[in-house]
């Protein structure tokens, strides 16, 4: 699904990525783990390129979306991010936040219907005639409905009008997993989601995460979470310096890893 | 204190007895008109100019955009309101043959003027918002200019409204220097009373009277807003 490619990146002289290439398939939950400025971050955010590579190709379904020339806007509607600091938009309300990109993703294509209507009434037979455009206050309706059952899922409909300064560190960051989740993404890559978080938040976001697993979302998480890790991935990619040093499923790179670098951050981290 | 009181009388009789008030009232309009058009203007270029000037620069066409944006902030920050109204009105006016009314260069002059202001301080306000509300927006498929306009601009809008404020009564003060294009505004109504009369201390101390009046309307108008705008602010 998602094709990396001979991924280099730097932030001036400073090389973070180097030459990475590696394969994510469909349904797969690969966790990224590694000590902290090995890049792991940095990686998440080129595969939807929040950062753009400095050489090499992300392909996403055939289509090499480090290009520039590409519009990355449409391939990000289906590739939902969740970030270490939430990013909830703080002027908007719980519901708008998730239904603010559906509706206008939505409002675009009925735009676009519209004036493919009227083109077609011109003459010009190239473009399709849609019968029964909706109204953009159906869609509004549709996808508040959608936000709502949503909402309802994490039993946060209560909060649908609160704004997001009034809620817990938890509760923002399951919203902000439902955000993504609203666009009907086909990977979602979470930054660290639990980082922020105080410890008794933690449970509740890896839980809803764990659940997103069983129903089969593809996922890249870059995280600290090694239960998570252990519970929920199918591949554990470990990272250092800028490299992928070690990828194994999660039994045989926790209980057998096989470079001494990764046997040294195990060692650390699982007390 | 004898002679004050026959100036009152004087200034009494010519703003009621002889139709003054009608002028203040005009002047009064006028006054507002200049600086809450030439606000809105300066809200709409600015914005614009803020929009481009924090646009990331790998590009060209954003760095040419960022030095003509410089340039227009440079102009219009480096000389004064006067000598923008004196040579829009008595320059640029008569080169390019076209005729507007002393008013409406004052609203064009103001807003472009403001525009300038506003742009530096709507740049500040957008950098004030956390970087990662354009990322959220971003990672969402909004576009750049989606996120900058429905989530970013907002909110610096709300951080910036306390300067906003005090752009909004800088504007109104500065309207007393468009009688040089020839605009009817509170200075000239009150200076003309003044000169009818051949006496100028009580028309002149009306005139401030109305001034700080109007400035504190201002200061009362921007603290409702900000205490409307606040509501998705943590309530303590």
């Amino acid at each position: 699904m998602i094709d990396v490619v001979k991924l280099n990146k730097s932030f001036g002289d400073h090389h973070v990525l180097k030459d990475i290439s590696v394969t994510i398939e469909q349904g797969e939950r690969v966790v990224i783990i590694g000590p902290s400025g090995s890049g792991k971050s940095t990686f998440l955010r080129c595969l939807n390129c929040m950062e753009d590579p400095t050489s090499g190709q992300v392909i996403f379904e055939g289509v090499n979306i480090a290009d520039l020339s590409v519009n990355i806007n449409t391939y990000r509607e289906r590739i939902g991010m969740v970030f270490q600091h939430f990013n909830l938009f703080n002027n908007k309300t719980v519901l708008e936040n998730i239904m603010l990109s559906p509706y206008l993703v939505e409002k675009k294509k009925i735009k676009k219907a519209k004036k493919d209507n009227f083109l077609h009434k011109l003459g010009m037979k190239k473009h399709p005639y849609t019968e029964n455009i909706p109204s953009a206050k159906e869609i509004k309706a549709q996808k508040k409905e959608e936000a709502m059952t949503l909402l309802k899922r994490i039993g946060l409909e209560e909060k649908a009008n609160a704004y997001p300064s009034t809620l817990s560190g938890g509760q923002k960051q399951r919203i902000a997993i439902i955000r993504s989740l609203a666009m009907h993404p086909e990977v979602i890559l979470f930054d660290e989601p639990t980082s922020a978080l105080d410890p008794e938040m933690v449970g509740e976001v890896l839980e809803l995460m764990k659940d997103l697993a069983k129903e089969g979302m593809t996922m890249v998480v870059v995280t600290h979470e090694m239960g998570f890790a252990k519970e929920a991935a199918t591949r554990v990619i470990f990272m250092d310096d800028g490299r992928m040093v070690e990828e194994n499923t999660p039994a045989e790179f926790f209980s057998n890893p096989k470079t001494e670098r990764c046997k040294e951050f195990l060692s650390k981290v699982l007390v | 204190m004898g002679n004050f009181d026959i100036k009152i009388e004087k200034f009494l009789k010519a703003f009621i007895d002889n139709g003054g008030y009608h002028n203040v009232l005009t002047g009064l309009k006028n006054t507002m008109e200049i600086a809450i058009i030439g606000l809105l203007i300066g809200i709409v270029i600015g914005t614009l100019i803020a929009s481009i000037r924090v646009l990331p620069k790998y590009r060209t066409l954003p760095r040419v955009l960022d030095k003509i944006c410089s340039f227009y902030v440079a102009i219009f920050r480096g000389t004064p309101m006067v000598v923008q109204l004196l040579v829009f009105y008595y320059v640029l006016m008569p080169l390019m043959g076209i005729k507007i009314d002393g008013l409406n260069v004052a609203i064009t002059v103001f807003g472009l003027n403001s525009g300038a202001y506003v742009s530096e301080i709507m740049r500040g306000g957008i950098l004030s918002v956390d970087p990662g509300q354009l990322e959220g927006g971003r990672s969402v498929g909004m576009s750049y200019a989606t996120t900058m306009f429905k989530i970013v601009i907002p909110q610096a809008i709300k951080n910036i409204l306390p300067t906003l404020g005090n752009e909004f009564i800088t504007l109104v003060k500065e309207t007393s220097i468009v009688s040089f294009v020839g605009a009817m505004d509170l200075y000239k109504v009150f200076n003309d009373i003044g000169t009818n009369n051949y006496e100028f201390m009580v028309p002149y101390l009306v005139m401030a009277v109305i001034y700080i009046v109007i400035v504190c309307l201002i200061t009362l108008g921007i603290k409702f807003m900000e205490r409307r705008l606040r509501k998705s602010d943590r309530r303590s």
